[in-house]
């Protein structure tokens, strides 16, 4: 206990003696949290919007209209039991009638019908739209002539839904950016943090020095250094997320109560966030002290 | 302690013992070549010779800074170097030192540098208490001990270092050129302290260029010129007379003809 208290007495001596490394190394914690603290919600948000526009993705299997309710229940249970195959739905030409009902300006149109031209169907769900190919591979192995043939003759035709292709690669690619900035974001702000750290402990290597001159241990010389990192990233995290909060409150919170797309903002709610990030920078920053620390210490 | 026991031969090792040492530095040079000597406990012996001559190689070696490439170093009759890396802190706790430089804690007064050599061993508060005030009226600072070290003078700041070497009385005190960067009235006063922790029965080894001081002491003195021993005499002169050939040699080599050496290291630690 009375160690403890030395170390922490020692802590804060050297946040006192040496302010102007212990600052600079506050003020980075501090930007490099409030960057991660703004981007990780609207990353996340974004990445979250991209998901749902993925799970619309479906394929279409239209069916003969003479098919036997036999065959489509069989059908059926063939196709869920294709791999990938999230759900599978069918849509009898009833249906299928009511939904362009719904879809059209001018209903009139459907009264010029004699008969209902459409086909009966199933909308095939996907676990993930990348699966695309192997489950259309399913529905339809190709024969030895290296010709598709679907696995049932009530089977007419195929059709992967009409922009299936185009967002399945341009969300791709979204996700690809957003984790790549994610990435690039956590790479920078660990060599920016590290930096300022091992600059301000390099300052006093000297110190060490001479602290295992008259035999102090690695662990007694590391101490103080951890102790001091907690209480950098502490202060650093603090101040990021006060500028947060007052944010959130002056800026985000007026404008979710005019605009939906904020509001629906699928992401990490505030609380989870701050003391995640607040919990994140006082363990980097004392991790950074003590791993620098090693160095200097030759262990 | 058995301190009065030290001056008579003593029934324990020696307090050092060096058997065929031969250091290499990375790089080739050689800091000592097969060095064998004893120093008893209770004893007061200068080491000189000329620059790179392998006198600090001879500190770090004791300090575990270094290890040999070959031979043994004991202190208090255990090869130091078979002791695992963690138990070194113990040893260095140990041995006092004392640098050209000073080495002290800028950011500590003076009364918390010479506390850490006990805090590291975990005394308690109210021991260190009494025990660092006790010490700085000793060296003769009782006054300034809440002062900063860039606060003091020279001299001052070595009896800071003298105090933190000696005040946990351990067996062995190392001085590397205590008075390199003093002027000669200082320097006296430092030796003096020397000595007198030395008649406690702290065996003391001063590693030093200063003739003057070597002649005046008589005391025992042991010459290195290229790592090797090249004159182990007791209550002997800086240098024995030299031959012309020989006086060359000497100041060839104290004019720093040897880049390669390792005293390098003081010198960039002094600026």
């Amino acid at each position: 206990m009375s160690r403890f208290a030395f170390f922490l007495g020692e802590a804060y001596r050297a946040l006192r003696r040496n302010a102007a490394p212990s600052i600079a190394a506050v003020v980075t914690i501090a930007v490099t949290v409030l960057l991660v603290g703004v981007l990780v919600p609207v990353l996340d948000a974004s990445g979250s919007k991209t998901n749902d526009v993925r799970n619309q993705l479906e394929l279409k299997v239209f069916l003969f209209n003479d098919a036997s309710k036999g065959e489509i229940n069989s059908l059926q249970n063939r196709i869920e039991g294709i791999q990938h195959v999230e759900s599978v739905e069918y849509v009898s030409p009833a249906q299928a009638l009511k939904i362009l009902e719904q879809r059209l300006e001018d209903k009139s149109l459907l009264n010029e019908l004699n008969s209902n031209p459409l086909p009966p169907a199933f909308n095939v769900k996907l676990d993930d739209p990348d699966n695309l190919e192997s489950v259309q591979a399913a529905l339809s192995p190709p024969d030895s002539t290296g010709k598709p043939q679907p696995i049932s003759s009530a089977i007419d035709d195929i059709v992967t839904g009409e922009q299936t292709q185009a967002i399945r690669s341009v969300t791709g690619a979204v996700k690809i950016m957003l984790l790549a900035i994610a990435v690039l974001l956590g790479i920078a702000s660990l060599f920016l943090i590290g930096n300022t750290i091992r600059l301000s402990i390099y300052a006093r290597r000297r110190e060490v020095e001479v602290m295992q001159l008259v035999g102090a241990t690695n662990w007694f010389i590391r101490w103080p250094f951890v102790i001091e990192g907690i209480v950098v990233g502490m202060l650093g995290a603090g101040i990021a997320v006060g500028i947060m909060v007052v944010a959130k409150a002056i800026i985000v919170d007026p404008l979710s109560d005019d605009l939906t797309l904020i509001d629906n903002f699928n992401t990490i709610a505030f609380g989870p966030l701050i003391a995640s990030l607040v919990i994140g920078a006082m363990a980097l920053s004392a991790l950074g002290s003590g791993v620098t620390l090693r160095r200097f210490l030759r262990i | 302690m058995e301190e009065s026991h030290a001056h008579t031969r003593p029934s324990r090792p020696p307090i050092v013992e060096l058997n065929d040492v031969t250091v290499v530095y990375p790089g080739g040079h050689v800091g000592l070549e097969r060095v064998s000597m004893k120093i008893d406990r209770g004893e007061f012996i200068f080491l000189v010779g000329p620059t790179g001559c392998g006198k600090s190689t001879f500190i770090k070696l004791l300090l575990r800074d270094l290890e040999p490439a070959s031979g043994s170093v004991m202190v208090a009759g255990k090869d130091i170097n078979e002791m695992e890396r963690s138990k070194v802190p113990m040893l260095r706790r140990r041995i006092g030192t004392v640098f050209q430089d000073f080495k002290l804690l800028p950011n500590r007064t003076v009364y918390d540098n010479v506390a850490y050599a006990l805090q590291v061993t975990g005394t308690p508060r109210a021991e260190i208490k009494r025990q660092v005030p006790e010490i700085l009226r000793m060296v003769g600072l009782g006054a300034k001990i809440h002062n900063y070290p860039d606060e003091l003078s020279g001299g001052e700041q070595q009896r800071v270092s003298v105090a933190r070497a000696f005040v946990s009385h351990p067996p062995l005190l190392l001085a590397d050129e205590p008075t390199g960067n003093l002027d000669p009235e200082t320097s006296i006063g430092i030796m003096q302290l020397l000595y007198r922790i030395n008649r406690t029965g702290t065996t003391v080894v001063v590693v030093t260029h200063d003739r003057e001081m070597v002649d005046k002491m008589r005391r025992r003195v042991v010459q290195l010129y290229d790592g090797r021993v090249i004159r182990d005499q007791s209550a002997g002169l800086y240098t024995t007379d030299e031959s012309t050939e020989e006086f060359g040699v000497r100041v060839s080599n104290e004019l720093g003809v040897d880049f390669g050496d390792h005293d390098g290291d003081d010198i960039g630690a002094a600026l």
